[in-house]
């Protein structure tokens, strides 16, 4: 039998009757079962429970607009069933009392949860190389990295171990593992979907968003997450439109940015460069128009992120204390103190700890001007960078990734190296805007590796930004590519 | 332009207070790594911020107020189900005042 890889056929053959969701959940599941060992990209699969929601669905109990397709969501967000770990020693054992509110979104629209994947230790990096579980590689190339911090995500979509799936987004997350894994990841605008139950990084850059083969796949899961939520005050209550009714329509005149600075950035692969330049005139055959504008603080943005971020994470892991949850040390203690800094010590990673620790030196007395108060000034600078652009252009188009997915092990002795593939991606979260990746062409190498192409629109433009996508998902073939068949242990 | 340096020494004030126990073994390839960090974000330095107002927040959110009504709270038996030691309806902890040694500052 053959099954959709994709969320709205695999939608569409359920609700037609044409296949059961009890078929296509245990297909996925047995797809799981034999490559899982190989790609490491779930942390914890949750089968029955999963066939009993499609059991639920075939039964008529459960309906909705994603009734009966099975679903992977990043380990970083609660359910009230199984673990939540963050990929961290910290939460191996965690289980929390109630679901994030995507997670009873997703499930109330009928999504078929089969498990949960595997990220960079609480989200930080960029490759998922920081687990505690050990990496996630790549379904186009085992020997490389998906990129991260969502990489067990689009890692699990890639193999076709779910049919679409969940992530975040802090400063690259989901775009970036989207860009190397050949799949469409969209970060929504900061506030545009509940992060209630999202287990906090740098609460003012994290937001949830989709991952799908197709741009329409990711516009039906954004429409089903989006919305205010009374638990997160940050959410806003702009309404949510139809993201996918009006999908295939153009955009008329559309006039797309190339920033200039972005242009004269080093470090670009020169595939990248060459796919993204036929991108923008595949866009112009299209009859949009290009032109040149200017993001002139582009090169602090990842400075001004790599203390924004940090600052934001040691005061939200400061939480972990090994007394109220999570991993508590089995050494001797003289008093509390030492409880507290030997159950981190031995609970976080070492990236988890370098971050924490730069956010309190950037914080601590006598630094906080030169540092934390310094960047929030370069953040508002960056942002008044993009709102100018703007005004002279409906999207701006660059690469997400300088590069294609690089070799596991080759950044992860210089975490500064590995900061810098953020490049294009940083600036979205500092100025609260969403951006999505597609794909954009391949390598020519013997396994050919995924090259994406980042789209950046105004805050809650997503709908027109996803139509922008679409014009050039219609024209052109990349997303119909999947990985070769890889042979599981 | 020479960036900021870090020494040992600071590293080993911040992971207090940052309350991580790291060990002395570390404590070289981690200072280095901080060192080359914190010379990379110190080109924040260099933008003109001159009249900026900080943005803590890119979009405009002010304070969101709810009605001051009581709701339901997490049951005991679930606010305590991943606590590494408990005793009855209580967080334990080892003994935090009156130990031999203060070392809470």
């Amino acid at each position: 039998m053959d099954f959709p890889d994709t969320l709205i056929p695999a939608r569409d053959a359920i609700r037609e009757g044409r296949i059961s969701s009890r078929q296509l959940t245990r297909h996925v599941l047995d797809r799981i079962e034999s490559l899982n060992g190989r790609l490491n990209a779930f942390n914890s699969v949750w089968a029955d429970r999963a066939m009993q929601v499609a059991a639920q669905v075939d039964e008529g109990r459960i309906g909705g607009p994603l009734a009966g397709v099975p679903i992977a969501i990043k380990d970083n967000l609660c359910t009230a069933f199984g673990t939540t770990t963050c990929s961290s020693k910290m939460l191996r054992q965690f289980r929390s009392p109630y679901d994030a509110t995507v997670v009873r979104k997703l499930e109330s629209a009928g999504a078929v949860i089969v498990g949960k994947t595997n990220l960079d230790e609480f989200a930080m990096g960029s490759s998922t190389e920081n687990s505690a579980f050990g990496p996630t590689l790549n379904p186009w190339d085992p020997a490389r990295v998906p990129g991260g911090s969502s990489g067990g995500s689009a890692a699990a979509l890639a193999a076709g171990m779910c049919c679409g799936a969940v992530g975040s987004d802090t400063g690259g997350s989901i775009r970036q593992p989207a860009a190397l894994c050949g799949v469409v990841g969209l970060k929504p605008t900061y506030g545009r979907v509940s992060r209630y139950g999202l287990v906090a990084y740098a609460s003012s850059l994290d937001q949830i968003g989709p991952f799908g083969w197709t741009v329409a796949d990711a516009a039906l899961l954004l429409g089903v997450m989006a919305g205010h939520d009374p638990k997160d005050s940050t959410s806003v209550s702009e309404p949510v439109p139809d993201y996918v009714a009006d999908l295939d329509r153009p955009v008329e005149g559309l006039r797309i940015g190339l920033p200039r600075e972005y242009q004269l950035a080093g470090g670009i692969d020169a595939r990248v460069k060459s796919a993204v330049e036929a991108a923008v005139g595949r866009y112009q055959q299209l009859g949009a128009e290009v032109v040149e504008v200017s993001l002139p603080h582009t090169e602090y943005g990842i400075a001004a992120y790599y203390v924004i971020a940090p600052c934001e994470a040691s005061s939200n892991l400061a939480r972990y204390d090994g007394v109220h949850f999570g991993h508590r040390t089995s050494e001797r203690v003289r008093d509390i103190i030492e409880l507290f800094s030997r159950s981190r010590a031995e609970g976080f990673g070492a990236e988890v700890q370098r971050r924490i620790m730069i956010g309190t030196y950037a914080l601590s007395s006598g630094y906080y001007d030169a540092y934390y108060l310094r960047a929030l000034k370069v953040r508002a600078l960056i942002r008044r960078d993009f709102d100018e652009a703007f005004k002279r252009c409906d999207v701006i188009l660059c690469p997400t990734s300088p590069t294609p997915a690089f070799r596991v092990g080759e950044k992860t002795g210089d975490p500064l190296q590995m900061y810098l593939v953020d490049v294009f991606t940083v600036t979205c979260n500092i100025a609260a805007l969403p951006g999505i990746s597609i794909p954009c062409g391949f390598t020519d190498d013997p396994r050919p590796l995924p090259i994406g192409l980042q789209l950046i629109g105004p805050t809650f433009s997503e709908q027109k930004l996803l139509r922008i996508a679409r014009m050039y998902e219609a024209a052109t073939d990349w997303h119909r590519r999947r990985p070769a068949e890889l042979v599981g242990d | 332009m020479p960036g900021p340096t870090i020494s040992e020494q600071q590293v080993r004030h911040v992971a207090r207070l940052a309350r991580l126990a790291i060990d002395e073994g570390r404590m070289p390839v981690l200072t280095a790594q901080l060192q080359s960090i914190l010379q990379y974000i110190a080109k924040i330095s260099q933008a003109d911020v001159s009249g900026v107002e900080p943005m803590a927040h890119a979009l405009p959110i002010h304070n969101v107020l709810r009605e001051d009504a009581v709701e339901p709270a997490l049951p005991l038996e679930q606010v305590l189900q991943n606590a590494p030691q408990t005793d009855g309806p209580f967080f334990k902890v080892p003994k935090v005042i009156g130990g031999e040694e203060d070392s809470a500052g």
